[in-house]
């Protein structure tokens, strides 16, 4: 169990969070996603959703949520809260012992029967957590983005979204879930976060208190991200799906490849910004800006797994345009044609926005717990300095072993591409 | 030379202080410093409005294609030494522009060079430089951000539920225009909106961070002199009555699960105390009523009729005030059903004390953690000086706020009349 204080007077709300880590994988993936969702139902001392809302309510709206998230090929579960800092409650209080108070019972000491958790809560969570599964499709964007991984990382353990699958999801029974969900709270590293005014030792202290009853068994210490240095196929795989839309979404995905041998994480940052990161980047002003292709194509970086993607939405006959000027400016970074201007540019960019992070206690938070997964101890004004050293040649090596793994078209039902068009 | 000192207001209960002046040509600027911070956030508003469709001028009615205000949007990073985006975004900051109906409003967020920053932003807003290359190569780009939109189930219920509450409001029509009316779009018709509506007295300046505001004031001043020419009239054909034009939209897409949208028009907007009250008041109504720790929604939860996509808000645009509720169902029409009941209960008994009690503290953490977001902050100033209220004075008017006027809004607002769904069914 490791603890992450950062103490501060600046924010108004406080943020904590309890993270628990476990591998990412097809069979368990839906039920570690439904845990934390179960367990928000009701506690012993707070049976029923009325009460915990009448308990958060009390709280001045203090928030504790269900946070499930993919960090690589780990599946991160647990809660986050936000609350009102003691110094802005006209009544003064108490607020982070009693949220760390709350969430500790949320954990640990569910509302259940016999010992077991409570089957309509179960069936009740499993539901929702199907209409989460099945809701993916809606956003055509985060929709091309997640078949694109699953496509692309058909084997390996990425390729499994944060709340699992649908087939899993749909089997789970309380009976199984239940000697799941203690097998989770034995094994899993579980990460603790706070920022917010109070001392490291009110924290510790607090959350001593909280999780006394907390059973540990061996640590499954296993557990990590394997990354796949080259692309599965020597050839790039091409997929095309059909459904009913009216602007194609197309989607590439890239092995960062040799970099990721010693990653030098600042310089994926600032090449990935280079290329697609941010308005000034090649995909913006070339795809966007020179040629009106689109509205965005944009890259991101996945330094956990060693991955970038390219989203980007066009017209469905513009397909080979777009992905022939996609891989073109690629190729421009690898080839070093990067003018001062633009490598300048992109530094000031990153090294802003990580400074931005560090005031923002929500980012601060998904910092941190990204950073204590890779095991690094740097925070992003650390980060943003290393930025800063970033050179040209160091981008070009961070490109230079980038390749395309596979790219994915979702276009409109029945579109024939122009050539095929045989009057 | 004309000379004011700018208004200090300190906020000790909530630990902000708010600077505002407004300028001799009446343009009003806000500035919130928050020295702990590296980062600020400034927004500009601009006079033009996805709204302004229709304006007249020395009596004269103007008529422009939809999504012009949108339009303009895209078009004014661009200056004749190069794009204005660019320039920031050498600076490490983070730009970017949004169009609705109630509001432009150009904005970036930095770290580093702020007055740079400011006087870049301050710049470019106020100086059209449009050509006819420009202006054409924009319509491929804005064509895909409306065929996005098209595709989006979340953009086509609000859409829907726009047209079914609206007779005549431009609030019927999508901000950004449609792929044809966008063809219309000229060079000058982005001249005549921009100087029609570039009116110190229709824009405001908020800035929420690590910023002088004597400093902020001052290159306002220096690079804002335009008094401006004749204010149009806006033109949104007459206020529109309580009930909706139609009571239910239907339609299809490729969705997991239907998406709905409940709404009711609140009547004409308000100005000043009366308008913020009227903001409070709502929202704690519609907390109490049904948000997320409401008996109401947690019943509907429990049953499997809503699920965490829920939520409700209330929207101001177009001199017209709305309060829209909305998520996925696979039964919409049983939500609509029992939130009729719950409506007609609360107006018959009002809302019980205790829970009123306990939604008036969570209002109060709910609008704390607001000043969190230096975006939320600077926007919402923004809206606030052109409705003549402050959103800070928000704490101070909850504290007043009785439980017989929440019930009162509630049943007067969304009375079942009053009503109107849009629902995107899934596919067959």
């Amino acid at each position: 169990m490791w603890l992450t204080c950062l103490r501060t007077d600046k924010f108004k709300n406080g943020v904590l969070s309890v993270s628990l880590l476990t591998r990412l994988c097809r069979e368990n993936a839906a039920k570690n996603a439904l845990i934390p969702s179960v367990l928000r139902r009701g506690t012993k001392r707070f049976p029923d959703m009325d009460a915990l809302a009448a308990r958060l309510d009390d709280l001045y709206g203090a928030s504790i949520e269900p946070v499930v998230r993919k960090l690589g090929e780990i599946q991160s579960v647990g809660f986050a809260a936000s609350f009102a800092d003691d110094r802005f409650i006209p009544s003064g209080g108490t607020l982070l012992e009693d949220v760390a108070g709350l969430m500790g019972e949320m954990l640990l000491s569910p509302n259940t029967r016999g010992g077991l958790l409570l089957p309509q809560f179960v069936d009740s969570e499993r539901e929702k957590l199907l209409e989460d599964i099945r809701a993916r499709v809606n956003d055509k964007i985060s929709y091309s983005r997640y078949r694109l991984s699953e496509l692309m990382c058909v084997a390996e353990d990425y390729a499994v979204d944060a709340s699992g699958t649908e087939d899993e999801a749909e089997s789970i029974g309380y009976v199984p879930l239940t000697r799941h969900y203690h097998e989770l709270l034995a094994a899993s590293p579980i990460e603790i976060f706070y920022v917010g005014s109070a001392s490291a030792e009110r924290v510790e202290s607090a959350m001593r208190e909280a999780l006394l009853a907390l059973p540990r068994g061996e640590l499954d210490e296993d557990i990590g991200t394997d990354i796949r240095m080259n692309t599965l196929e020597a050839e790039t795989r091409y997929f095309t799906e059909e459904m009913d839309v009216g602007q194609g979404k197309l989607c590439l995905g890239f092995r960062l490849g040799s970099c990721m041998e010693d990653p030098d994480i600042a310089a994926i940052r600032v090449m990935n910004a280079v290329f697609g990161g941010y308005a000034s980047s090649k995909l913006f002003m070339n795809v966007r800006e020179k040629l009106s292709l689109c509205y965005f194509a944009s890259s991101g970086v996945d330094i956990l797994k060693g991955v970038m993607l390219v989203v980007s939405g066009i017209e469905f006959d513009k397909y080979d345009q777009a992905l022939a000027e996609i891989f073109a400016q690629l190729e421009a970074v690898k080839r070093g044609e990067i003018t001062d201007k633009e490598l300048a540019s992109a530094k000031a960019s990153v090294g802003s926005a990580l400074l931005a992070a560090a005031d923002s206690d929500g980012a601060l938070e998904s910092f941190w717990l990204s950073q204590n997964v890779q095991g690094l101890e740097y925070g992003p004004e650390e980060l943003a300095a290393l930025v800063d050293d970033v050179t040209k040649a160091d981008v070009i090596k961070a490109a230079q072993g980038v390749e395309c793994d596979a790219v994915y078209f979702l276009k409109g039902t029945g579109h024939v591409e122009a050539e095929d068009d045989e009057d | 030379m004309w000379r004011r000192k700018m208004t200090k207001t300190e906020y000790p209960g909530i630990g902000e202080t708010l600077y505002t002046d407004t300028l001799p040509n009446g343009l009003q600027v806000c500035v919130i410093p928050k020295p702990d911070y590296r980062k600020v956030f400034a927004v500009f508003r601009h006079g033009l409005r996805g709204a302004d469709r229709r304006f007249t001028l020395a009596g004269e009615p103007k008529n422009t294609p939809a999504g012009v205000a949108h339009y303009l949007e895209h078009k004014m990073f661009d200056m004749p030494e190069g794009n204005a985006l660019m320039a920031l975004e050498a600076r490490g900051a983070n730009p970017n522009a949004f169009t609705s109906d109630a509001m432009t409003a150009y904005h970036f967020e930095c770290t580093d060079y702020f007055e740079e920053n400011l006087r870049t932003l301050l710049q470019f807003v106020s100086t059209p430089y449009f050509t006819q290359e420009s202006v054409d190569k924009e319509r491929g780009i804005i064509s895909q951000e409306i065929r996005m939109c098209e595709d989006s189930p979340d953009y086509r219920v609000y859409m829907n539920l726009m047209r079914c509450l609206f007779s005549h409001s431009p609030l019927r029509d999508s901000v950004a225009g449609t792929v044809e009316s966008i063809q219309d779009i000229t060079p000058q018709v982005l001249y005549d909106c921009h100087k029609v509506f570039y009116h110190p007295s229709n824009m405001a300046l908020c800035v929420v961070g690590r910023a002088d505001p004597e400093r902020v004031i001052a290159m306002a001043r220096e690079l804002l002199t335009s008094e401006g020419a004749e204010k149009p009239g806006r033109e949104y054909g007459g206020p529109e009555g309580a009930l909706p034009e139609q009571s239910l939209s239907e339609e299809d897409m490729v969705v997991s699960a239907p998406q709905f949208f409940i709404g009711a028009k609140g009547g004409p907007l308000l100005k000043g105390a009366p308008a913020l009250r009227e903001r409070v008041v709502g929202s704690l109504a519609l907390r109490c009523l049904a948000g997320t720790s409401s008996p109401f929604y947690i019943r509907l939860y429990g049953e499997g009729l809503l699920n965490g996509m829920f939520g409700c808000d209330l929207d101001y645009a177009a001199g017209e005030s709305m309060a829209l509720l909305g998520g996925e169902s696979r039964d919409p029409e049983t939500v609509l059903q029992e939130l009729k009941k719950q409506i007609t209960t609360v107006a018959t008994d009002g809302f019980d004390e205790a829970l009123f009690a306990r939604q008036k503290k969570a209002a109060y953490g709910g609008r704390l953690r607001v000043l969190g977001s230096f975006e939320a902050m600077a926007v919402g100033l923004a809206e606030g000086l052109f409705a003549g209220f402050c959103p800070l004075d928000a704490f101070a008017v909850l504290k007043t706020v009785t439980a017989a006027e929440c019930a009162g809004w509630a049943a007067e607002k969304l009375a079942p009349a009053r009503l109107a769904m849009s629902v995107i069914k899934p596919k067959e």
